[in-house]
């Protein structure tokens, strides 16, 4: 009975903005040893996608976190956003075009996001903003650059099956639209619109549907540096 | 008094002390072989020797199901996933709990007897957690297998060991985690070990000293029948080839097997071949992985077998629980093995001949779709990226299904809609280092989205429908047709149990314990335990009042008819 391995490799299925976001990573953390092209250490050539300790995407992870014993790797403490950009930059150095690095600028990127996207009528970010749809106080470190641009200009691509729209009917009429927290075979879990928190019987529902359209609009008239800005300030959430 | 009553009373006494006798009997071969006859007791890890984890007993009926009550709990202390069955013999239930501790304890209150507590070694290695199934009683005698791949006998009423044999090397990997079986003056165990290179094997000991008396590898050596499974190495091969494959080729023993006493013959489920999923550098059909054998009973000789998935690359094992029928097939009475797989099929064999029947899809398969005439299936490997249905953990796993000689249907707990792209790297066999070879990627509906955990859970499903859902299945064990389906919004790891008065009990991830009506799935008592259910549920007699019992978290909990 093996159990599942977690977060495997995905060879060819980098997504430009987590190469792009971990290319700025790299800048800041590896160059130091491994140099802006991947061969400051002797012997060592990052850019050859061949490692001497890592076949997998999954053993980059654990060298990367772990270091190399008696040697000059240190190890790094990076969240998973962090880790899907450097892992993929890492796979893709050779052919990467750091002209495509798409997040702009973080504090303009909450200026939009606070001003005229109207994101906090629905999201929060710490005490800020609405319940209604998920919480984004973390969300720069628990989803990657490419999920996050994604998000924006098609939401529903990107929705996590768990944040899914609910609409009940009671057998009295009372309709209750929410967010989904939670399901079994019995019961739900929600948070409805009205932000309270509401569990329900099946049983004593006349009809129950999940939606899989995302509620949230698509950003598909905003300007590329301001989706670019955006995503920079969403990357910039890591939660406390 | 006139001679006629005296000669009575006589008469009576003596029934009653036979009576009270048979209440504190051992528990001898006759007794396991017509343990179907004594539904009070639960004498083997399936309930018999057919594997049916099926109950005569009819007090708890569909009707009465609503006054079902909690009569007592009994908690352990080791955390993880507790998928122990527990025995009852005479009132005394005994179970084992991790990480490799025997209990004795009352079936009536869980008021505890004694705790045999056999110590963890250094060296044990297991992929899994502290995971042990179960025990076999057989005369007075409990035997466990340990984590540390020993046998252990222990006295049933002192809790006290009386000997312990090394099974196999505990370093390399090998473990004992099954319910051992107890056949004649023999226990029968397998091996675990398939993430590590074990070579598997099955294995018989002498009840009273321990001695072994069999041993049958499920990976046959070269010059044996089927060794020629695990071909040569192409000259020219690309890719990594291990010309050794077989040395350290898996087949691990890790679910208790069943007995055919008119057949003489031991049925077990062999799992995953090694490495788990590079299939490429272990070329042949990887006999006797992914198979299920049949051995004689006295001698460990194999007289059949069939495999369910050759040259496995998806960790498919067999160790589903064997289920023994006796079955009408196209208007003849058949002896039958049926058999829900953790590829997907359902099956149905002759058991005396092994001879293949029905080969059928109970959930979503693309790895194979058709099976030639001897039951081969014709594989279909998905391209590169591309999911596999059935995913890694199964269609089903080892988790006990349940037959009803009543409604002639096969209750399997089953995982739908559930998907992994797999893929496999080349990996050298180093001793008791994890030997899987794999890069394998659950199938999520949205980059990032939570996977399905493969063993355990937190009380939120936030992987939801969109990754899997569970069900009962309840089959026509005759030709695998779907009779009715009673689904579940979380997978499930939970045996079943069905009874006399068509009844069926089963749990799963939710912590839902349920009662469904055997006939038609309809869900008639439900409570909600509060932690995962990853083991099968019991049934026994004790003072006259039937008892149900299951596992949920830490918790083993027993259920009766309120008074």
């Amino acid at each position: 009975m093996a159990a599942q391995i977690p977060g495997a490799a995905h060879p060819g299925e980098y997504a430009p903005a987590d190469i792009a976001y971990g290319a700025r990573l790299y800048d800041a953390q590896c160059t130091t040893c491994h140099g802006a092209n991947g061969d400051g250490v002797g012997g060592v050539d990052l850019r050859s996608g061949k490692f001497r300790t890592a076949v997998t995407d999954q053993d980059l992870v654990r060298v990367i976190t772990n270091g190399i014993q008696g040697t000059g790797m240190l190890a790094f403490k990076l969240d998973t956003a962090e880790m899907t950009g450097v892992v993929a930059y890492l796979r893709n150095m050779n052919t990467f075009d750091r002209g495509s690095m798409t997040p702009g600028d973080a504090a303009r990127g909450r200026i939009t996001f606070e001003g005229k996207g109207g994101c906090l009528r629905c999201h929060r970010v710490g005490a800020q903003g609405a319940l209604v749809a998920p919480d984004l106080s973390d969300i720069g470190a628990i989803r990657s650059p490419a999920s996050l641009q994604r998000s924006l200009t098609d939401p529903t691509s990107q929705m996590m099956p768990i944040n899914r729209p609910v609409r009940a009917v009671t057998r009295d009429g009372t309709v209750i639209n929410g967010r989904r927290l939670n399901e079994d075979t019995y019961t739900v879990q929600l948070l409805d619109d009205q932000e309270r928190l509401v569990a329900l019987t099946k049983a004593d529902l006349r009809e129950y549907t999940i939606l899989t359209t995302s509620p949230m609009p698509a950003q598909k008239n905003m300007p590329p540096g301001e989706l670019a800005d955006l995503l920079a300030y969403l990357l910039s959430l890591k939660g406390r | 008094m006139t001679r006629r009553t005296v000669a009575g009373a006589w008469l009576v006494l003596l029934l009653a002390v036979l009576v009270s006798l048979r209440l504190h009997a051992q528990v001898g071969y006759d007794r396991l072989l017509d343990a179907a006859k004594e539904p009070r007791n639960w004498l083997l890890y399936s309930g018999g020797y057919f594997s049916n984890r099926y109950s005569q007993l009819t007090q708890i009926t569909p009707a009465n199901t609503k006054n079902l009550e909690l009569s007592w709990m009994y908690q352990a202390a080791v955390a993880g996933a507790w998928q122990t069955t527990p025995l009852v013999v005479d009132g005394i239930m005994y179970l084992t709990q991790r990480p490799n501790d025997v209990v004795a304890l009352d079936a009536k209150t869980g008021r505890v007897f004694w705790i045999y507590r056999h110590p963890p070694a250094v060296d044990q290695i297991v992929c899994c957690g502290a995971n042990n199934r179960g025990l076999a009683i057989l005369g007075d005698t409990l035997y466990m297998g340990t984590l540390d791949a020993h046998l252990v006998a222990i006295h049933a009423k002192s809790g006290r060991p009386l000997w312990k044999t090394k099974v196999a090397e505990a370093k390399a990997g090998y473990s004992l985690t099954l319910a051992p079986l107890a056949v004649k003056d023999k226990i029968i165990v397998g091996v675990g070990g398939g993430e590590y290179g074990i070579r598997g094997f099955v294995a018989a000991y002498d009840a009273r000293s321990g001695n072994e008396v069999w041993r049958f590898y499920t990976i046959p050596a070269p010059g044996e029948p089927g060794g020629d499974s695990w071909k040569a190495c192409p000259a020219t091969s690309t890719a990594f080839c291990d010309p050794d494959a077989w040395k350290h080729g898996g087949g691990s023993v890790w679910v208790t097997g069943s007995y055919d006493p008119n057949l003489n013959l031991t049925y077990w489920g062999v799992g995953n071949a090694g490495p788990d999923w590079n299939n490429e550098q272990r070329p042949g059909d990887n006999l006797y992985t992914d198979s299920v054998v049949a051995l004689d009973a006295d001698t460990g000789r194999l007289k059949w077998h069939y495999q369910f998935t050759p040259n496995d690359r998806y960790d498919y094992d067999s160790v589903q629980v064997p289920v023994l029928a006796d079955i009408v097939w196209r208007g003849a009475p058949l002896k039958a093995m049926i058999w829900a797989n953790r590829n997907g099929n359902f099956y149905v064999l002759e058991r005396e001949t092994g001879r293949f029947l029905v080969g059928k899809p109970f959930v979503k398969v693309n790895w194979m779709d058709t099976f030639d005439e001897r039951g081969r299936p014709h594989q279909t490997s998905q391209p590169p990226g591309m999911p596999t249905w059935p995913g890694n953990q199964g269609g089903t796993n080892w988790y006990s299904p349940s037959y009803s000689p009543h409604t002639g249907l096969f209750y399997i707990p089953a995982w739908e809609g559930y998907a992994t792209i797999f893929g496999g790297t080349a990996v050298q066999y180093q001793e008791g280092r994890n030997f899987g070879g794999g890069v394998n990627r659950p199938f999520v509906p949205v980059p990032g989205a939570p996977a399905v955990p493969g063993t355990r859970r937190g009380p939120i499903n936030n992987w939801t429908e969109a990754a899997a859902s569970g069900a009962v299945l309840a089959l026509d064990a005759a030709s695998g047709e779907l009779k009715w389906k009673f689904a579940m919004t979380d997978v499930t790891d939970s045996g079943i149990l069905t009874t006399a008065s068509d009844l069926l009990f089963t749990g799963g991830r939710e912590g839902y314990f349920q009662a469904l009506d055997a006939r038609t799935g309809t869900l008639l008592w439900k409570t909600n335990l509060g932690a995962q259910i990853v083991s099968g549920p019991i049934t026994y007699e004790a003072a006259g009042k039937q008892y149900v019992a299951t596992i949920a978290g830490l918790s083993l909990c027993v259920f009766s008819l309120r008074d």
